[in-house]
């Protein structure tokens, strides 16, 4: 059919809005632009998509300091010795020369949403159409008295993988015989709901060959936990006597650390600890603060589109956002990165939108051959994305079962990493 | 699309209503099953004494746990399904039967399948009688008719639209990996679209085990199962 002014003038407004889009889009600046901020498991995955499937239609440029991503999936295992450092760590380089998406390693440091354009750490602006931001957190100034960012080294929250979980790791082998490990746990919402838990898990596991008189502390501001049943069965089985979890019920939420003299005071007694892995209350990460999209310590997104519900240029995927009922995850961040891909090439190029659907797992290891898992399904709805239907692994699973579940996880490591990176 | 009616003779029987029309007391005839059962006695045998051949001893099937046998070397698939938590109940029983793949991907029983609901029923009535728990076999047959409406013809011949197929794999490539390779989830590229259509409706209606995949297959369409079969199936 050839477009005359009547024909056009009879198209439902939703075509016509996917046929003029591109035209208003690409006025001045040839190929529509997407920036992407940050290159984590919902950033990369974004710009892998719309590079793939708009085939060269769309100018992808992805803005991520590190040129080695370590991925907090897995960083847990890395602890227990199940994995090393470098499987855990991931380049670029086939985002750019198998996708043709422009990798800048730099920081993002402002953003102008009037003039669509984004300013890098190195100097320079870089304009854009649509902006999809997937910064993952940062943490919340004085959320534990006693901490902050400058005390990382003597007490690692290692909840960024790479070189805090490299401390941590170290820090836990060389612990004194019948030492004492402690961990304070953030309160609700945080990234990845089980991994603090997974964590001790792993801690334990090294302990239990290398230390074996050694005690884990959890002071915990949370009255409940996810998994809970399961890794408190776990813990019962495999390190009897070695986990002690303080929820808030019993002053869990009342906890101050003091990272010169490595002292932890729980609801008002002190505990001298030989290491401390203080992992504070989180918020999106910085740049969201900056861009002015946030409410609260989350930039509020609708979970059609993952688009901002503050201005509908910029899209806001994985940790940073606040959606609704999917858990923060990077199997959560991959998933909306998709939608977001979708909607954004909707947007740029009249590409077909089909209906937001989302999903979930989370697998832990809580010792050798013991994993567990929890996943759900979602869909969006006007209000927010909203969970349908859901299963966890049971208590009391036998081995065969629980081993098939671990090796489950090895295999969707490696899937979800190739669909990050190619 | 081929064998369309293999298909849907298979689907009938993953629906369990594989014995519609048989008799009202019993699933089938033990003594023509003792008859049909010589196709399986090329493999298996049943019986004091029985031994395992090419195929693994049959006696106490009903209600055992899938690939029991310490003894036996079994296919990775169906001791997959065994870590699954599968267990040879009538359904399960008359689904492998049937299509021994579609329930089992890879498995070692190298055997067509028996289309004959009847012809199947009859085995399994002889195969019971060498079993401890014929408590798990209903002795009334069930009333429901032979039809998912779900999966008629039309469902069947449904072709996918590749946009939405891509779309949709998406959700599949954070485990499942393009190019086909396996570190601990099964590849899913390159299949015939009868045997992932049938697989997929196979954990859409939990007769294939597996909590994740019963749960992303059930909310699945049937343009959409069709869909990603065509996407996937192209995929080399
Ligand atoms: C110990 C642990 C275990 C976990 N285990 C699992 C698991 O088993 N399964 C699971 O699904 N999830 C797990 N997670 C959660 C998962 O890691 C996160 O949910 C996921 O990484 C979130 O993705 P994202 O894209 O939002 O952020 P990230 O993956 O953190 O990516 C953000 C990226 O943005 C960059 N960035 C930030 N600010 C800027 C800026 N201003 N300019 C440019 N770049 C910027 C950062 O350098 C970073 O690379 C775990 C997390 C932890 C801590
Ligand atoms: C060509 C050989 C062959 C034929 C014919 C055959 N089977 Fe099998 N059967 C096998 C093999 C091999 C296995 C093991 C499957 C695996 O490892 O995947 C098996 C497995 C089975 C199992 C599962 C056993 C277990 O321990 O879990 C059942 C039940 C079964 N067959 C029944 C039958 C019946 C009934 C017939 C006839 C209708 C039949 N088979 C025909 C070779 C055969
Ligand atoms: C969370 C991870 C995960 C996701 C997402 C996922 N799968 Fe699976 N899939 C698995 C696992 C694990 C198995 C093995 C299950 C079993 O033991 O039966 C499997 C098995 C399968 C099988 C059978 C393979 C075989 O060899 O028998 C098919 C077909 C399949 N999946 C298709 C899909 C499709 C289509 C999608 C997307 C709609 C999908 N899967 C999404 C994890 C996943």
């Amino acid at each position: 059919m050839t477009i005359n002014r009547r024909t056009f003038l009879g198209t439902s407004i939703g075509v016509a809005a996917s046929l003029s889009a591109p035209m208003v889009m690409g006025a001045g600046h040839g190929r529509p632009k997407v920036v992407v901020i940050g290159g984590g498991a919902g950033g990369a995955t974004a710009a892998r998509y719309i590079a793939k499937d708009s085939k060269g239609a769309i100018d992808v440029t992805l803005i991520e300091p590190t040129r080695t991503y370590y991925t907090c999936f897995f960083s847990n295992l890395y602890m227990g010795g199940f994995r090393e450092l470098s499987s855990i760590g991931h380049t670029y380089g086939k985002l750019a020369a198998d996708y043709g998406v422009n990798v800048v390693h730099d920081w993002a440091v402002g953003i102008d949403r009037d003039a669509k354009t984004v300013t890098l750490a190195g100097g320079g602006s870089l304009p854009y159409d649509r902006l999809i931001l997937s910064p993952g957190i940062d943490f919340v100034d004085g959320a534990v008295p006693g901490w902050d960012v400058s005390a990382q080294n003597k007490m690692p929250h290692a909840y960024k993988a790479g070189s805090q979980s490299e401390l941590l790791k170290a820090q836990i082998e060389s612990m004194p015989q019948g030492g004492t490990f402690c961990m304070v746990a953030p309160p609700n919402p945080f990234r990845c709901p089980p991994g603090p838990y997974e964590r001790v898990s792993m801690v334990a596991h090294v302990l239990k060959e290398k230390n074996p008189t050694a005690k884990i502390i959890i002071a915990d501001p949370k009255a409940k936990f996810s998994k809970m049943a399961l890794f408190q069965e776990g813990w019962g089985n495999h390190y009897d006597g070695m986990i002690d979890w303080i929820g808030a019920d019993f002053g869990g939420d009342n906890v101050q650390v003091d990272p010169d003299a490595m002292t932890v005071t729980i609801d008002g007694e002190e505990t001298k600890v030989d290491v401390c892995n203080v992992i504070p209350a989180m918020k999106a990460g910085r740049i969201c603060e900056m861009a002015g999209i946030t409410d609260g310590n989350w930039a509020p997104v609708s979970g059609h589109t993952m688009q901002s519900r503050i201005d509908e240029n910029i899209h806001v995927l994985g940790d940073a956002c606040a959606q609704g009922d999917m858990p923060k995850s990077g199997f959560s961040a991959n998933s909306q990165a998709k939608v977001a891909a979708m909607a954004v090439r909707g947007a740029l190029t009249g590409s077909k939108v089909f209906p937001a659907k989302f999903s979930n797992t989370c697998w832990s290891l809580i010792d050798t051959d013991d994993g567990v898992k929890v996943g759900a399904t979602y869909e969006a709805t006007d209000e927010k994305i909203a969970k349908v239907d859901g299963f966890i692994s049971k208590t009391g699973e036998n081995a065969e079962l629980r081993q098939a579940t671990y090796e489950e996880s090895i295999g969707w490591y490696a899937g979800i990493t190739s669909d990050m990176f190619g | 699309m081929r064998y369309l009616g293999g298909v849907c003779a298979a689907w009938v029987a993953l629906t369990g209503a594989a014995f519609a029309e048989e008799g009202v007391e019993q699933i089938g005839d033990p003594v023509r099953g003792a008859e049909l059962f010589q196709v399986c006695g090329e493999c298996h045998e049943v019986g004091t004494d029985a031994a395992h051949k090419v195929g693994p001893v049959l006696n106490g099937i009903f209600f055992r746990k899938v690939a029991v046998f310490e003894d036996f070397e079994y296919s990775d698939g169906i001791r997959r399904a065994r870590r699954d938590g599968m267990v040879w109940d009538l359904e399960h029983l008359d689904a492998y039967l049937n299509n021994p793949k579609a329930l089992v991907s890879g498995t070692n029983m190298v055997f067509a399948g028996m289309p004959e609901a009847k012809d199947r029923g009859d085995v399994l009535a002889y195969l019971r009688q060498f079993s401890d728990s014929p408590q798990d076999i209903p002795e009334a047959a069930p009333t429901a008719k032979p039809v998912d409406v779900s999966l008629t013809p039309e469902t069947l011949a449904i072709v996918g639209d590749p946009d939405y197929g891509e779309y949709l794999s998406s959700e599949c490539t954070t485990c499942h990996q393009v190019d086909g390779d396996y570190d601990g989830i099964p590849a899913i590229i390159g299949w015939y679209d009868e045997d992932f259509v049938l697989a997929m409706h196979a954990y859409k209606q939990k007769i294939r085990p597996h909590p994740v995949m019963q749960m992303l297959a059930g909310r699945l369409s049937d343009e959409e199962i069709a869909a990603l079969a065509a996407y996937f199936g192209a995929l080399e």
